[in-house]
């Protein structure tokens, strides 16, 4: 919303500088976010007459001016074809510096001296959007009544500041200038004068004899007024109105359509004048639309409407979409002589619809959704009709027709001055109360106070154009922000002490970004949603509960197609982008949701999983001295035993992971848990499958790991076992055995635990060995071992048997050899 | 025998002058002290001596003795501590090469920032919670005051699942949440991190932000709590010497409302970031609507509540400097390495 200064002062005078009052009118809630000034720069363009105009004598298409500025008479060359002798037209003197930067000096064009520049309006850098297309070609000729010498910024009213004003949605009565004035007078404390409306009537016949108007549906149109406009005059509107329509950024367009624009602006009601001998029988119907029904509107375009839109109707046929866009046929036009002059109320949320629906969002429509003031609809046509008048447009014909279905009366809100004041944390006295409601013009009606006691209860009438005002907090606000919200004192809560404290779930977060902090790995954050083509890149099979993907209805892009069901490709576009730009080594994490539905489409809301994700790809830093730690599969997995370890849980099983499409079939992993004969899947690891990585054109082997965070927080523990220390020494005994390949270290070392039972402290894997020395299809394993009592030092015989029942053990189950 | 011992003293002093190294030492000391040593053959020759002059000659044979060994014990120290020197000097390095390559990780700037966030208002006994990033419209929009059709549900342009489930376009449906958790339990004060989203996607919007709320209710909880609390939490966040500043403003979920800036970093001298006003918007909040505490399950007659909430990317960009969002999604390492 746009306001001149110059309009404003009609109604109040501020009585301080635009910019402390764009200052003062943000501080209270109407927030001014620019002080919008179209002279710069204008300082030495004049207004000039054209004495004499002639061709150049060497140039075809250049013109020679004497332009007469008042005091002077300049000499200039155009090569602008539309100036005319006695035009008044912007000159540019010598000095002056355009808004667009070009500076004006004296240059000879073919022989004659021009001194300065004719501008167009382009030049003059003036909004296209309030200039007529006409206006915008060649030379912009000014008004015949405009003052020679003049600085042109003052002949075209462009030396007034505007406020531009950024309005919260609760605050759209400021769509109108004369609701602007009352919150300036309201914070300034300035009086204030508004329009006193006078219709002056003429001719015969009556209003209501020639137009009817039938509200079919008042849930959607609670009042309908109209009145007649005769012998219309077409022309230009005056001056100071097409001024102030270009402050706004509206464009004058001739008397009777910036009239209605006029008055939109001063009162926010939108009015809509049709060509009355084009309505059938005068007879307004404002129904629903039929289904099907179709309308042209204005801009040529037929709508196909249903029963959810609002038209204006005659007899027969739509002739209006009710507060978007009025119909073609109706159209006032040249040969219009009489004009049915629509002030309306319609039903915002029914507008905002259609307005949607048909993807016409109008001047009119927006101030129609944001809610215009029912109990103003006769005053804004009376104010039209005033200036149709006044301005000599039209003759008013006596009368007017209202019909007003719905009337809605002012809200009278009840209050505590000391309620209020406890919400604030003030102590506001009732009467300064009072006079902020007051200057707000709210009128306050207070309950007689008990003997010796303050006034303190009340009834505030709020005005229908606040309808805002529902409640006592919203006086609160009134009351605070005319009080100044930088008046209220700055305190704390008080009350019950609490305890901040993180939940476990949130603690075993942390201790999770803490361990993969620790181990190198740079945490990331990649979005919910995923474009679906990352399910293919992941060969996710067709009938694959993973393919159960939730859709996002309205995505920008494909970008946000759906819901992520795991944060791995997110993971792998970041592996591709950083390779690409020559970062080949990667160790990341995220940690976020992931969505599965319960069925689809959805009927509530999804499972949303939480995982921590990781991928590692490439080597650890490599140091001058040695050879890189490749980031591979056991490095990935050194990380998550880390992690397991930080959050103390134990008795993870590795089992191969074949299913998942996107992991290497050889090179996978499964971790579960199994506890009181429930198993719980923590998740997988494992390298990525070569086809995924082709897909996402990796050249590198990325490891990727997925936990389940419900599974890792209900098995997470908080503090781990504490055993006293061992007082006993404790022997080692290493030992080295051969076996097929097939044979998994996991099942050499459940057989050492089981066997080796209590003396067993730990062991160790020290080598593994496939080589020459070895046949085809063995390796070795060779271990440590450590034993020891807690209560006595073991004997030799003692360590020897556990060792010999190991090795017994190993070569009867699992066919090992030993050297 | 006398000048001979006095002789071997001598020459014995006089010859380990020249002695480098612990071999010449070890010859010294056989050349003397050995089996065949010199003083060894004279003590062989004490029967040669007479009854009455042995116990004067063997005293000085073994003063003399004492004396070379003396000399054994001190050239070795000295040897010693030589070669020591001279390991020493052998093992110096270069210490202006690069250590060892320490594996070091980082967090993503804005999970510092949500840390930072969640420390201050823990250490004012605030509880962190959570809620879904699907959400229904309910708690979305209806509970937070913001019926079907309401025009401020304009402000926030969402992701629609269907038409009653969205993704949540802020965190304010977890005031809601939080409430019907707490509920008739008080004081609620909570603060809720987390994931928001939004259709706008340009240079300085993200379909995906993040959000931190705030959220009290209480008996005589006052719109001064809430700028005491505010002002607290930027002091702690960006330093004691900031100021705040409230504006009026419009939340459909709160009323009285409030924008509240920051003074900048620049003390109002004016500089990019804020523009050249000295203020930088950091956060939207107010006092609770009764219709949001009637959602919750409260009588806004009995309590009332303040709430705000603040955008995370916004902070993080104000606190490290960073000019493009983008960069917060981007991911690319040598972004992230410098958190």
């Amino acid at each position: 919303m746009r306001v001149s200064l110059e309009w404003l002062g009609e109604y109040v005078n501020p009585g301080m500088e635009a910019a402390d009052l764009g200052e003062k009118l943000t501080r209270s809630g109407i927030a001014v976010e620019n002080i919008l000034r179209r002279d710069a720069r204008l300082d030495q363009v004049v207004v000039g007459h054209i004495d004499v105009i002639e061709k150049h004598p060497e140039a075809d298409r250049l013109w020679v001016c004497s332009v007469n500025t008042g005091d002077r008479q300049y000499t200039v060359v155009t090569g602008a074809q539309n100036v005319r002798q006695g035009h008044k037209v912007p000159v540019a003197l010598p000095g002056a510096k355009l808004p667009k930067g070009v500076e004006i000096g004296e240059a000879a064009f073919r022989g004659i001296k021009s001194s300065g520049m004719l501008c167009s309006a382009e030049e003059l850098a003036l909004e296209e959007k309030t200039i007529s297309p006409e206006d915008r070609e060649g030379i912009l000729i000014l008004d015949k009544d405009a003052q020679v010498g003049q600085p042109i910024a003052q002949a075209l009213g462009l030396d007034v500041p505007i406020l531009e004003l950024e309005l919260t949605p609760n605050r759209a009565d400021c769509l109108a200038v004369i609701n602007v004035a009352r919150e300036v007078s309201a914070i300034t404390g300035q009086p204030l004068q508004l329009p006193d409306v006078k219709v002056v009537e003429k001719g015969e016949g009556r209003t209501e004899e020639q137009v009817k108007v039938t509200i079919e549906d008042s849930d959607l149109c609670g009042r309908y007024a109209a009145r007649l406009f005769t012998n219309l005059r077409p022309g230009p509107s005056p001056l100071w109105m097409q001024r102030r329509l270009q402050a706004a950024g509206m464009r004058p367009i001739n008397n009777i359509v910036d009239i209605t624009n006029y008055v939109m602006l001063e009162m926010n009601h939108p009015l809509h004048a049709f060509d009355y001998h084009t309505v059938k029988d005068g007879h307004i119907v404002v129904r629903r639309a039929r289904t099907g029904e179709k309308l042209v509107t204005l801009d040529g375009q037929e709508r196909e409407l249903n029963s959810e839109n609002l038209v204006i109707a005659d007899p027969e046929k739509a002739i209006a979409l009710a507060g978007v866009m009025g119909g073609l046929e109706t159209e006032i036009t040249e040969k219009t002589t009489t004009i049915l002059l629509e002030a309306a109320h319609f039903y915002p949320a029914s507008v905002r619809r259609t307005a949607r629906q048909v993807g016409l969002r109008s001047e009119a429509s927006q101030r129609f959704e944001k809610g215009v003031n029912i109990n103003t609809v006769k005053l804004a046509m009376d104010r039209a009709a005033e200036l149709v008048a006044q301005l000599g447009v039209a003759d008013v014909v006596p009368g007017y027709v209202d019909n007003y279905l719905r009337p809605t009366e002012p809200v009278k809100v009840p209050f505590r001055a000391s309620r209020i004041n406890a919400l604030l944390g003030t102590t506001i006295k009732p009467e300064q109360m009072e006079d902020i409601f007051q200057r707000l013009q709210f009128p306050v009606q207070w309950e007689a106070a008990t003997e010796g006691e303050q006034r303190d209860a009340g009834i505030v009438v709020a005005p229908t154009y606040r309808p805002d005002i529902q409640g006592e907090h919203d006086l609160a606000e009134e009351v605070a922000r005319l009080y100044g919200y930088d008046r209220i004192p700055t305190t704390l809560p008080q009350g019950k002490t609490t305890v901040g404290q993180r939940t476990w779930p949130q603690t075993v977060r942390e201790k999770i970004i803490d361990a993969l902090v620790g181990s190198g790995f740079r945490e990331v954050v990649t979005f919910s949603f995923i474009n679906p083509r990352h399910l293919d890149r992941l060969a996710i099979p067709a009938e694959d509960h993973l393919r159960q993907v939730i859709p996002v209805q309205n995505p920008l892009s494909e970008e946000q197609g759906i819901l992520r069901p795991t944060i791995i490709p997110g993971l792998l576009e970041l592996a591709a982008r950083n390779a690409s730009r020559r970062i080949p080594d990667l160790a990341i994490f995220e940690l976020g949701g992931t969505f599965l539905p319960k069925a689809l489409p959805l009927k509530e809301l999804p499972d949303e999983a939480w995982k921590v994700s990781a991928l590692v790809m490439g080597a650890a830093p490599v140091h001058w001295s040695g050879k890189p730690q490749p980031y591979d599969f056991y490095f990935l997995k050194g990380i998550v035993e880390k992690l397991l370890s930080a959050l103390k849980i134990k008795g993870v099983t590795w089992s191969r992971e074949t299913e998942l499409s996107y992991l290497h079939p050889g090179r996978a992993a499964r971790l579960q848990i199994t506890q009181d004969g429930m198993v719980f899947d923590l998740g997988y690891m494992g390298e990525v499958h070569p086809d995924v990585r082709e897909a996402y054109d990796l050249a590198a082997r990325p490891v990727v790991m997925e936990l389940d965070l419900s599974a890792l927080t209900l098995l997470a523990r908080a503090k781990g076992d504490y055993r006293p220390l061992h007082r006993f020494p404790s022997t080692d005994r290493d030992m080295a055995m051969v076996l097929p390949v097939a044979v998994p270290a996991g099942q050499v070392e459940a057989v050492i635990a089981e066997v080796g039972g209590n003396l067993l402290e730990r062991w160790r894997l020290f080598d593994v060995y496939q080589g020459n020395q070895i046949s085809a299809g063995f390796r070795s394993l060779a271990y440590t071992l450590r034993y020891q009592a807690p209560d006595r030092t073991l004997t030799d015989e003692e360590v020897n048997h556990a060792h010999e029942s190991i090795k017994t053990a190993l070569m009867e189950r699992l066919g090992a050899q030993f050297r | 025998m006398r000048e001979q011992l006095e002789r071997i003293r001598l020459q014995a002093a006089n010859e380990l002058q020249g002695v480098e190294g612990t071999e010449a030492l070890q010859d010294w000391r056989v050349r003397y002290l050995g089996k065949k040593g010199e003083l060894t053959q004279i003590l062989r020759g004490m029967g040669a001596v007479p009854a009455e002059e042995r116990p004067a000659m063997g005293a000085l044979v073994n003063e003399v003795r004492a004396a070379i060994e003396f000399m054994l014990e001190e050239k070795s120290r000295q040897l010693k501590e030589k070669e020591k020197q001279a390991r020493l000097a052998s093992e110096a390095i270069d210490i202006t090469l690069p250590g060892q390559v320490a594996l070091v990780g980082s967090k993503h700037p804005l999970t510092l920032v949500i840390d930072e966030i969640k420390q201050i208002f823990l250490g004012m006994g605030y509880e962190i919670a959570e809620g879904p990033e699907v959400e229904t419209d309910y708690y979305n929009f209806e509970a937070l005051n913001l019926p079907q059709d309401h025009p401020a549900r304009d402000m926030q342009d969402s992701f629609y699942i269907t038409p009653d489930i969205l993704l949540r376009t802020h965190t304010s449906p977890v005031q809601i949440r939080a409430m019907e958790r707490i509920r008739p339990q008080l004081p609620v004060k909570v603060i809720c991190p987390g994931r928001v989203f939004r259709r706008d996607d340009d240079a300085t919007h993200s379909p995906m932000f993040h959000q931190v709320e705030g959220l009290v209710v209480d008996k005589n909880i006052t719109f001064g709590d809430l700028r005491g609390t505010l002002l607290t939490f930027a002091r702690q966040m960006f330093g004691p010497e900031r100021e705040i500043r409230l504006r009026p403003s419009f939340f459909p979920f709160t009323e009285p409302s409030a924008e509240v800036d920051i003074s900048c970093g620049c003390g109002g001298s004016g500089c990019r970031v804020c523009k050249g006003t000295g203020w930088l918007e950091i956060l939207g909040s107010g006092m609770v609507h009764p219709n949001v505490l009637k959602y919750g399950g409260y009588n806004p007659s009995e309590v009332t509540g303040f709430a705000f909430g603040m955008g995370v990317e916004r902070i993080a960009m104000l606190k490290y400097g960073i000019d493009d969002m983008r960069l917060l999604y981007e991911n690319d390492m040598r972004f992230l390495s410098q958190f």
